[in-house]
């Protein structure tokens, strides 16, 4: 074995405790780099995907003018004959499914409690309600030809004690400007896990909520989910038409794109955090070692020892520490992430409203990655290198005669 | 032949606004083959000169030659290069590296040198200290005495033309202190490998076939003998 290695080892088990509990500062490091960026990826993806099944789709066919946000009802923003639109998009092999979705906004008015909420005109027998109709809870799902009733989210139905069967007041916003009231009949509860969304949205078929809202025949826009999301720009090509507008999920998720690569710089400053209380530690152990050894250097330096060999011999400690306590701290995180990627943090209702084009599930299942894991685990080693620099060019710089006379 | 030469060399050590003229003017030769000491009351400058003809530290001025070659001229490292298969040190604590063994301690020098697999040289080294049944002994497990005797089959190892000793038996009891130094003047008689020694000590004095006795810096007397 090469002498530097076999020392630096050998240097290692010197001081058991204070070697373990720095190995222990780089594996908690590692572990807790690990899940962070484990959980934050997971909850990206995790919004990305609610957001696509709940509220944009993979692609939209809409007019020019039309915004998500003011959910517009005049003719000249809204699609007509929306139904004869989607079963044609349907055709495509690779759409698995295509609805349209009329949006309006209201009131809802139960005994003395009124909730700003959204309302939803559905196809109901359509593939794109999947979220709703799996997530029933209590009552039944919509019947195309229901004239008076409506599914409503579960925290509604937990918040004002409304059960299948009770009678609400809906005033919706119509195309002429005006509001209409009237009452509706709770048909069934939904969840989609996604409180943000659940206490707000209320789904009736597209035909009823074209007649309340006073747009016969029209639809706010066609909404298309794929087998597979990379078929996106693919299929977008196909649909190119002169009389609509089709975005896809991209450009639906402007604003959350921008909030994701927000939380990744976030990451990055947070990895720096972890990562340099690490490192202090490290330097810390390593500028000690280099303290009590320093007469030790001086005989080194007397058997001819250059300073280049003697900063390797601690460089090459640090590393050892390093991948020691990297190994330990993929021992540790990677059986907890993966345990969590499993089961979810539990979070609840984290008070995002689904407005805000940022749709939270009430868990956060962490995704962990391969490349998260070697970058993760790259950084943490290269951190602690770089940490033994500092101290080991402060044993190279020792002159032999000084060391000699140094303590010890 | 000349092995070391020293010429004019003063150090001047600076603490502060302190200067202490540890070294003040001393021309020294020394020849292969030689088995000298160097002595004087404390603070005389022994050590202090012994690091210079060590090729350790540098002189404020004055001139250090080892076999023709103007040390004084050198970086840092073409020094450690020098030493490295030059000149052995044995120093006064008994200087092993803790975490190597026996063994391990004398092939180092080796090992600094490039040479690999020196095992019946390391052997034959333990041999000559009387010390090949301690091979595998860390220097914690080992008495002073066998310690420093470690350190001179180090200081062997790599066949220097000269071993530089700080008050090797300072720390060693009689018996260890007589053995320490019997062993060295064999090797000095049978491979006429140059010693010089810094000491204060009577039993290592009465080895020395030339003294040299400093005061304040300065070499006061130099005498051979027969
Ligand atoms: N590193 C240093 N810094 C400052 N002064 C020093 C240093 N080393 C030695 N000196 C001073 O230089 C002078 C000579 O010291 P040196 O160690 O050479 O003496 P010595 O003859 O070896 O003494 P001793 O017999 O006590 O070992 C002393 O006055 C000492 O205090
Ligand atoms: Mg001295």
């Amino acid at each position: 074995m090469n002498y530097i290695l076999k020392m630096s080892l050998r240097n290692l088990g010197r001081n058991r405790r204070r070697t373990a509990l720095s190995a222990i500062a780089i594996a908690m490091g590692t572990a807790l780099l690990l899940l962070m960026s484990a959980t934050i990826r997971g909850e990206m993806r995790g919004a990305l995907e609610l957001n696509i099944n709940l509220r944009t789709g993979h692609l939209q066919v809409h007019t020019e003018d039309y915004k998500d946000e003011n959910m517009s009802l005049k003719r000249a923003d809204m699609i007509e004959a929306p139904m004869a639109i989607s079963s044609q998009i349907e055709e495509i092999t690779e759409v698995k499914s295509a609805a349209p979705r009329l949006n309006a906004s209201g009131i809802l008015a139960y005994k003395n409690e009124t909730i700003g909420i959204q309302i939803i005109g559905i196809d109901p027998p359509s593939e794109t309600n999947a979220p709703y109709r799996d997530g029933l809870v209590a009552g039944e799902f919509l019947e195309a030809d229901d004239r008076e009733g409506v599914l409503i989210g579960l925290p509604l139905s937990e918040n004002l004690n409304l059960n299948p069967g009770d009678t609400i007041n809906l005033i919706v916003n119509t195309s002429e400007g005006d509001t209409d009231k009237q009452s509706f009949t709770v048909r069934g509860v939904y969840t989609t896990d996604t409180p943000g969304y659940d206490k707000a949205t209320i789904f009736m078929p597209l035909e009823k909520a074209q007649t309340i809202t006073r747009t016969e025949n029209y639809a706010s826009m066609v909404y298309i989910l794929l087998y597979d999301m990379d078929d996106t720009a693919a299929v977008k090509n196909a649909l190119q038409s002169s009389q609509y507008v089709i975005e896809d999920w991209e450009e639906i998720n402007k604003l959350f794109i921008i909030v994701m690569e927000l939380s990744n710089a976030m990451m990055f400053f947070f990895n720096m955090m972890v990562l340099g209380v690490t490192a202090t530690v490290i330097m810390n152990t390593l500028l000690m070692a280099v303290y009590e050894r320093t007469r030790e250097m001086g005989i080194l330096g007397a058997l001819g020892m250059k300073s280049k060999q003697i900063k390797a011999l601690f460089l090459t400690e640090a590393t050892l520490l390093g991948l020691g306590g990297v190994l330990i701290g993929l021992a540790i995180g990677v059986p907890i992430v993966l345990y969590y990627a499993q089961v979810g943090f539990y979070f609840g209702d984290m008070g995002i409203s689904a407005n805000s084009g940022i749709m939270l599930g009430n868990s956060i299942y962490p995704y962990p990655t391969i490349g998260d894991a070697i970058s993760v685990s790259l950084a943490a080693l290269i951190i602690t290198i770089l940490s033994g620099y500092y101290p080991a060019s402060q044993a190279a710089k020792l002159e032999p005669v000084d060391a000699l006379h140094g303590t010890n | 032949m000349e092995i070391a030469k020293l010429t004019d060399i003063t150090r001047i050590y600076q603490i502060g606004e302190v200067e202490t003229h540890a070294l003040r003017g001393v021309d020294l030769s020394i020849d292969e083959g030689e088995f000298t000491t160097l002595v004087g009351p404390s603070g005389s400058g022994k050590t202090t000169l012994l690091q210079m003809v060590g090729c350790l530290d540098q002189p404020t001025s004055g001139k250090v030659f080892i076999n023709n070659e103007e040390v004084t001229k050198m970086n840092r490292n073409q020094r450690a290069d020098l030493r490295k298969g030059t000149i052995g040190f044995i120093f006064q604590f008994f200087a092993l590296i803790p975490t190597l063994t026996a063994y391990e301690n004398v092939e180092l020098p080796l090992l600094l040198m490039g040479k690999k697999n020196q095992k019946s040289r390391v052997m034959e080294l333990l041999d000559a200290v009387g010390l090949s049944d301690r091979a595998e002994h860390r220097p914690d497990q080992m008495s002073g005495g066998q310690q420093q005797r470690v350190a001179v089959a180090r200081a062997l190892a790599v066949d220097p033309l000269l071993i530089l000793a700080d008050e090797p038996t300072a720390n060693l009891d009689t018996e260890n202190g007589e053995q320490i130094m019997s062993i060295m003047k064999k090797l000095n008689e049978e491979t006429n490998t140059t010693f010089v020694f810094a000491t204060h000590d009577p039993r290592v004095i009465k080895y020395a076939k030339r003294v040299v006795t400093l005061r304040d810096g300065q070499i006061e007397k130099d005498e051979s003998i027969a």
